[in-house]
């Protein structure tokens, strides 16, 4: 059979992996570039929320170094509590920025630090479409990890979190989540320990990335599970599992944020079971070979009693501690995702985020787009046949819906899922289709049978492109057929290019069963429609992709723009305006209340201290500020008064109809300032259980200082001096109205921004008590004298 | 020595033109001296106040020659700033030294203009935002001078008619927006009279309080200039709320004091202008370019107020050969203008940085003004050396020293090979450490029994993967004769059938002696032994089967030439049949045992 291969392969091999080569190369520029609509349509710019603070991190390291970061207390947030940044923060991001920035540098090249944070997305999704081409290559060969690639490079989900400035945690996460998969397949089909290490340093650098390492650490063990129940334990299995919770653990416990949680919280425990099953499975296993079979039953159902009543005793011990903790050890996104009522039920801090709520069918469309109908068939072509491999892929596809459907944020988790399997069914399809019409071009006439030797030469011919589509036995790690070049090679081929070949070989797997089994061969018509609509199909996901990454997902959020009648856009740049404006027009040591969203935005933009920000780690003084934006006028200045707050700024989308300002999330400070101060009550500010702020609205929404600072002035300033809110599409119900603790001293061009200033104390009490304000306008007389003074009197 | 000879020089006319118009103070006198002294002289004196002095930030004077339409002006004099012990204090003395001699009895024009900054005060120093800004300015009603002046007038130049007060004199009158004092007659020296103008002024206060220059030139084609800027409103300070209501809704009534756009006038041909702060580019500004010029509007993020600063960054590139020569001498040289281009702004503190290519040598600075000159040493994209950075420093920098200043230095223009080189050979170094990496056998020790174990395991591995091999191609003989039954019972073709026969027979026995080879290869290697025992099975079990094979085989072509029925040849052929299923399924699973 091999008669073909011998003349072809090594030169075909050599071709091919030049071309895959090639094609993964120009997978990394698509998936780079691809991400680069933001910064061509808008600029080379931090975007959102998050990665503000992310990127101040990094200012920080970068000017002060890794130990300083280390230790770093940063006073400029959650005031008066600070924060211990060193601790509380998901390294790995910044210290690959930081890296990527020192490297730069020592090499003269004069990156900014804001450059290398904004490309670095980019940069690592071109590595995690390398990572997923590995990763289903182990699974299934060359061309379905070359499709997979192809499909990760572009997949909108991915994209919304990876763009060109969106310096978030997830940018390196998935890298190395994907990673983390692959080493871990890697290792399941090798059995080598280098493999296993590896894969523990990669956990090791996603514990560091991003508190979704937990899927990790529970992901693997619930495969290693599986393998176990369905009698796929193997020597590879134990050394692809054992070391990784050894040594991740340790490496896990290393990173400060995690630290004692790796083996305190929960979210490790189902790690450590799988543990000693794994090795109560490999004690059995020994105890079977070195037993005869008869004694090894006895011996099973003794120890099968003793081990249940011990079991059950340490279920009840572990129950009654997990019990005993407040949380019953979860914290509570975790629980969120279990039950994904929990956190509306119980957190309205995690549930006021939007992107913790769960997704609607049309974002599963929006972000994955035709990979959902492709999954299924991906399933499909796993299960034949299965292999330990294979089953990992359909158990995270399986599990990271689950968790997509919990949180919006996680469908992130889901695209590299969806995309492996996604261009396992595409190759796989392909492969089938191509390899019909092959087949077509040679007379087959159901007569005369097909001469031996034109067959063989055509399945070697096809070798290449069929593979996937022949069923492997990927259970088998070594080769089973070969060509016949391999007989001809000398015995004593050089040890490392000997290993390689090997490892090419296991990653290529075996045509071993071709000669036994003729796959089908499709009607040349229907195949070539087939491969038609197929690559219709993949063009309409290219399509909808560059949309996405151009039109949906690339707009900063800090800068906002709009088309102007005439085709020109027109720029809505009030957040920095706003921003610049407190930087460099306060004191620098001057407090700034907001609610926590802008936080990140403040610190870093602003640079003044903010009372809490989007680390959302203290309730209670969310809580505060909430109650304060809820309470009314002079509540809320006593309130600020107490934080000693000096500038308080509210975002207002309505006069030019910018949907999500801060009248918008006002239940949700609502909800929150109620959770702690009961004095709050949600029932207050609605009308009949509407939200409103016409006319119709409760006199407590509008006498809260939320609705006082957003509407000050505005009805003179609509168009008929009528009020008109574009946002909520109504009249707003209080028009006039006058500010008697706070002072509007800035607000940006299109009013989006709008910073009041708490009037000084003396104010209050001016009026309300004689003898007071005699005394106190005899302290203050002296400044106004010395300011009416004539400087040339002298 | 030349207070004796200037005390007989004599002002004869002056005319003073202070312009008040903007927040920079430039006064324009022209004296016409006379010598009627006894001797020729060469240096006339100037005075300022100690308290101008202070604020001055130019000062230059020509001569004016001529008369009518034939008035030449001269080169700029030299200035050199002298004190005497007999001169008044709070005085300060210039001298200039003029081209030719003033003889005796001759008379000469002298033009001074002299740019004083910060000297406009807001008053009152905090204003509104309905407000509008009052400033005031304090001078000497005459011209503070070493001599004794004939007549003399000196003009303030008004930005508006409205006045809130000054100083009245015998021969003062507002007149519009010009405010004359004057003609005085025979003022005696270092005469004093102040002067006051209170007045309203809503020109544009703008204050670059720190503008830091960086003109890098790559000889691959562009200049590109960096401006960091840090920006002020020095005028009356903003007081109380600022309602973004008002300056909309009214902008003639409020706000007129703030500024909210700045012009800046760049190098023709200037290209990929950019105009951002820390956090980001800032979208509003208009860049209208022609050949002949490059027009930059910017407006700050927000409009500033009295007090209110912004920060931003400006930069530029312009094509190299606009600005860079040779010299006579073979060197090059950067001819660049020093100051900011925004017009009619005042700059505290300027520093201008000229970043020379890397490998240039020998730097020399030739600007028309004092300067403070320094070096320093930048790493940009992949340098080894550095490049050479020549700094200029000054402060209080007005429109007036917006003029070109030249650097000369000399360049080896096969350094700019050498970045390019550099590249080139790191990537020649990488390809070959691949190629290397490759081609070598990295083990550390050659003779460690880890080493060797691995070798004898690989060798192991080796012979049962060319076992399998044979064994593969043994089975596809048993598949040849099993199609060659199957043709048989179909076509009838005996002769064919006995030719595969023929044909399986010999590769058997072929490949029976490479199985026999590699047995004893592998009876031979220490480390085969665990797999020796399955090995060897496998390969009795398989030379039985294919004994079967070949048994059932003669048979069958044995029964078909009995011409017997098929059914009873099956059924003839049933035990063979059996006993080869058996020893297929045994050979396959010895072969997946081997393989583990």
């Amino acid at each position: 059979m091999a008669a073909g291969t011998e003349v072809i392969s090594p030169r075909r091999g050599a071709f091919g992996s030049v071309l895959a080569v090639l094609i993964l190369l120009l997978i990394g520029i698509l998936a780079f570039s691809i991400r680069l609509f933001s910064v061509i349509k808008y600029e080379s710019v931090i975007h959102e929320f998050d990665p503000y603070f992310n990127y101040r991190v990094t200012q920080f390291l970068t000017k002060s170094g890794i130990y300083e970061f280390w230790n770093w207390f940063d006073d400029r947030t959650w005031y008066p509590l600070g924060r211990v940044i060193g601790g509380t923060v998901y390294p790995g991001l910044t210290l690959t920025a930081g890296t990527m920035w020192w490297i730069a540098n020592a090499l003269n090249i004069p990156l900014s630090v804001e450059t290398v944070c904004v490309f670095t997305a980019p940069v690592f999704s071109a590595y995690a479409a390398w990572a997923t081409y590995f990763l289903t290559k182990e699974i299934k060969g060359t061309g379905a990890g070359l499709t997979a690639a192809a499909l990760i490079a572009m997949v909108p989900s991915y994209i919304s979190r990876s763009v060109a400035g969106s310096y978030d945690n997830e940018a390196v996460a998935i890298f190395a989540l994907i990673l983390t998969f692959y080493l871990y397949v890697k290792t399941l089909n090798t059995g080598s320990l280098f493999y296993t290490t590896l894969n523990a340093l990669a956990y090791f650098y996603m514990v560091c990335s991003w508190g979704g390492y937990t899927f990790i650490i529970n992901l693997i063990p619930m495969h290693v599970l599986l393998c176990i129940m369905t009698g796929r334990f193997s020597s590879r299995l134990y050394i692809a599992y054992a070391p990784l919770v050894i040594l991740g653990t340790i490496l896990a416990a290393l990173v400060p944020v995690v630290g004692f949680n790796a083996v305190m919280t929960s979210e490790h425990f189902a790690s450590f079971l799988v543990f000693v099953i794994l090795h109560v499975t490999a004690l059995v296993h020994y105890i079977k070979r070195i037993l005869t079979p008869k004694t090894y039953r006895m011996a099973l159902t003794m120890v099968l009693t003793i081990g249940t009543v011990g079991a059950l005793t340490l279920v009840a011990i572990l129950v009654a501690l997990v019990a005993a903790s407040p949380t019953k050890g979860w914290s509570g996104r975790s629980l969120s995702l279990l039950d994904p009522t929990y956190a509306s039920k119980y957190i309205p801090i995690i549930a006021s985020v939007s992107e913790h709520q769960p997704p609607t069918w049309p974002s599963y469309f929006m972000d994955i787009n035709i990979l959902a109908f492709l999954i299924p068939a991906g399933i499909i072509a796993c299960f034949s046949p299965l292999s330990d491999s294979s089953s990992f892929a359909v158990l995270y596809m399986v599990t990271s819906v689950y968790f997509s459907g919990v949180m919006v944020r996680l469908m992130l988790v889901l695209a590299p899922a969806a995309c492996i399997l996604a261009g396992i069914a595409l190759s796989e399809a392909f492969g089938t289709l191509t390899y019909s019409i092959k087949y077509q071009q040679i007379p087959t006439l159901s007569n005369e049978p097909v001469s031996e030797e034109k067959t063989t030469a055509l399945k070697s011919a096809i070798d290449s492109s069929f593979k996937s589509v022949v069923p492997k036995d990927s259970n088998k790690e070594k080769t089973k057929v070969e060509g016949d070049e391999k007989v001809k090679e000398p015995v004593k081929e050089k040890t490392s290019k000997r290993i390689r070949k090997k490892e090419k070989e296991i990653a290529e797997k075996h045509v071993e069963k071709q000669v036994e089994r003729k796959p089908l061969v499709l009607p040349l018509e229907a195949s070539a429609v087939g491969i038609v609509l197929l690559i219709l199909l993949g063009s309409f996901y290219v399509i909808h992709c560059v949309w996405a990454a151009a039109e949906a997902y690339s707009a900063p959020s800090i800068v906002l723009s709009s088309q102007m009648s005439d085709g020109s856009v027109h720029v809505f740049d009030d957040f920095r305006e706003a921003y610049a404006w407190l930087r460099h027009n306060t004191d620098e040591n001057d407090k700034v209340a907001s609610w926590w969203d802008y936080g990140y935005q403040t610190t870093a933009m602003a640079n003044r201290t903010v009372i809490v920000d989007n680390n959302t780690w203290n309730n209670t003084h969310i809580a505060t500020v909430g109650m304060a934006m809820s309470s009314p006028e002079k509540e809320a200045w006593e309130i600020y008064q107490s934080l000693d707050v000096k500038y308080v700024f509210v975002i207002f989308g309505g006069l030019v109809g910018y949907p999500s300002d801060d009248i918008n999330k006002f239940l949700w400070m609502v909800r929150i300032g109620g959770g702690v101060f009961p004095h709050i009550r949600e029932p207050d500010y609605l009308r009949d259980n509407q939200y409103r702020i016409d006319s119709m609205a409760t006199p407590t929404m509008l006498n809260s200082l939320m609705y006082r600072l957003s509407y000050y002035r505005f009805a003179e300033a609509t168009m008929d001096g009528n009020g008109y809110d574009r946002v909520r599409r109504t009249e707003i119900g209080k028009k006039h109205f006058k500010l008697a603790y706070f002072e509007e001293v800035f607000t940006t061009q299109h009013w989006m921004v709008r910073i009041y200033k708490l009037k000084p104390s003396k104010n209050r009490q001016r009026g309300k008590n004689k003898r007071k304000t005699k005394a106190v306008s005899k302290k203050i007389t002296q400044k106004p004298i010395k300011s009416l003074k004539n400087p040339w009197s002298s | 020595m030349s207070r004796r000879k200037g005390g007989k020089l004599k002002g004869l006319l002056l005319g003073r033109q202070i312009d008040l118009t903007s927040h920079i103070v430039r006064t324009s006198a022209s004296i016409r001296f006379e010598n009627k002294g006894s001797s020729d002289t060469t240096k006339v004196l100037f005075a300022l106040s100690s308290a101008q002095a202070e604020r001055l930030a130019y000062l230059a004077a020509i001569v004016l020659e001529g008369k009518g339409k034939s008035k030449t002006q001269s080169d700029p004099l030299a200035v050199s700033q002298v004190s005497f012990q007999s001169a008044p204090r709070d005085i300060v003395l210039y001298s200039f030294s003029l081209n030719k001699p003033l003889k005796r009895g001759e008379s000469a024009i002298v033009e001074v203009n002299y740019v004083l900054t910060h000297v406009l005060k807001p008053f009152p120093e905090e204003i509104k935002q309905s407000d509008v800004q009052l400033v005031v300015y304090l001078d000497n009603a005459y011209l503070l001078s070493p001599y004794v002046v004939k007549v003399q007038t000196t003009t303030f130049k008004l930005p508006r008619s409205r006045v809130e007060s000054f100083t009245k004199l015998d021969a003062s009158r507002l007149a519009d927006s010009e405010l004359k004092y004057g003609p005085y007659e025979n003022v005696a020296a270092f005469s004093h009279q102040p002067v006051t103008v209170h007045f309203e002024n809503n020109q544009p206060f703008a204050v670059i309080k720190e503008l830091e220059r960086e003109i890098e030139i790559s000889h691959w084609g562009n200049v590109y200039v960096t401006e960091n800027y840090h920006l002020m409103h020095g005028g009356a300070r903003h007081k109380g709320t600022f309602s973004r209501l008002d300056y909309q809704a009214r902008p003639s009534a409020s706000g007129v004091a703030a500024f909210n756009r700045l012009f800046a006038k760049l190098p023709p041909r200037a290209h990929s202008v950019y105009y951002r702060d820390e956090i980001g580019n800032i979208s509003t500004s208009h860049l209208r370019s022609d050949n002949k010029r490059t027009d930059l509007l910017l407006e700050p993020r927000y409009p500033l107020f009295g007090g209110w600063q912004v920060t931003f960054t400006l930069g530029y590139g312009v094509p190299i050969s606009d600005f860079l020569f040779y010299s006579k001498d073979g060197q090059r040289f950067l001819d660049f203008t020093f100051g900011s281009p925004i017009s009619n702004a005042v700059v505290d503190k300027l520093v201008v940085k000229v970043v020379l290519p890397e490998g240039s040598k020998d730097p020399v600075v030739s600007v028309p003004f004092p300067v403070e000159i320094t070096h320093e040493r930048k790493y940009s994209y992949l340098d080894t050396v550095g490049r050479t950075v020549v700094v200029l420093r000054k402060e209080n920098v007005v429109p007036e020293h917006d003029v070109h200043f030249q650097v000369y230095y000399k360049f080896n223009n096969l350094a700019l090979l050498a970045e390019p080189l550099m590249l080139v050979f790191g990537i020649f170094c990488f390809f070959i450490a691949c190629i290397a990496y490759m081609h070598f056998d990295f083990s550390i020790s050659k003779s460690s029994a880890s080493y060797q174990a691995r070798l004898q395991r690989e060798e192991v591995a080796d012979a049962i993967q060319r076992l399998q091999k044979v064994m593969n191609v043994r089975a596809a003989v048993t598949d040849k004769l099993d199609a060659s039954l199957r043709d048989l019972a179909r076509t009838g073709d005996v002769a064919s059938c006995k030719a595969a026969r023929k044909a399986a027979e010999a590769t058997l026995k072929e490949t029976a002696k490479e199985v026999k080879s590699i047995q004893e290869a592998l009876q031979a290697s220490s480390r085969a032994a665990s797999v020796l025992l399955k090995v060897d099975s496998l390969i009795q079990k398989e030379k039985e089967k294919q004994d079967k094979l070949l048994q059932k085989h003669s048979l069958t072509v044995e029964l078909y030439e009995r011409k017997l029925s098929s059914k009873d040849i099956d059924n003839r052929i049933a035990p063979y049949q059996q006993k080869l299923l058996v020893l297929t399924q045994e050979v396959s699973d010895l072969l997946h045992a081997i393989d583990d």
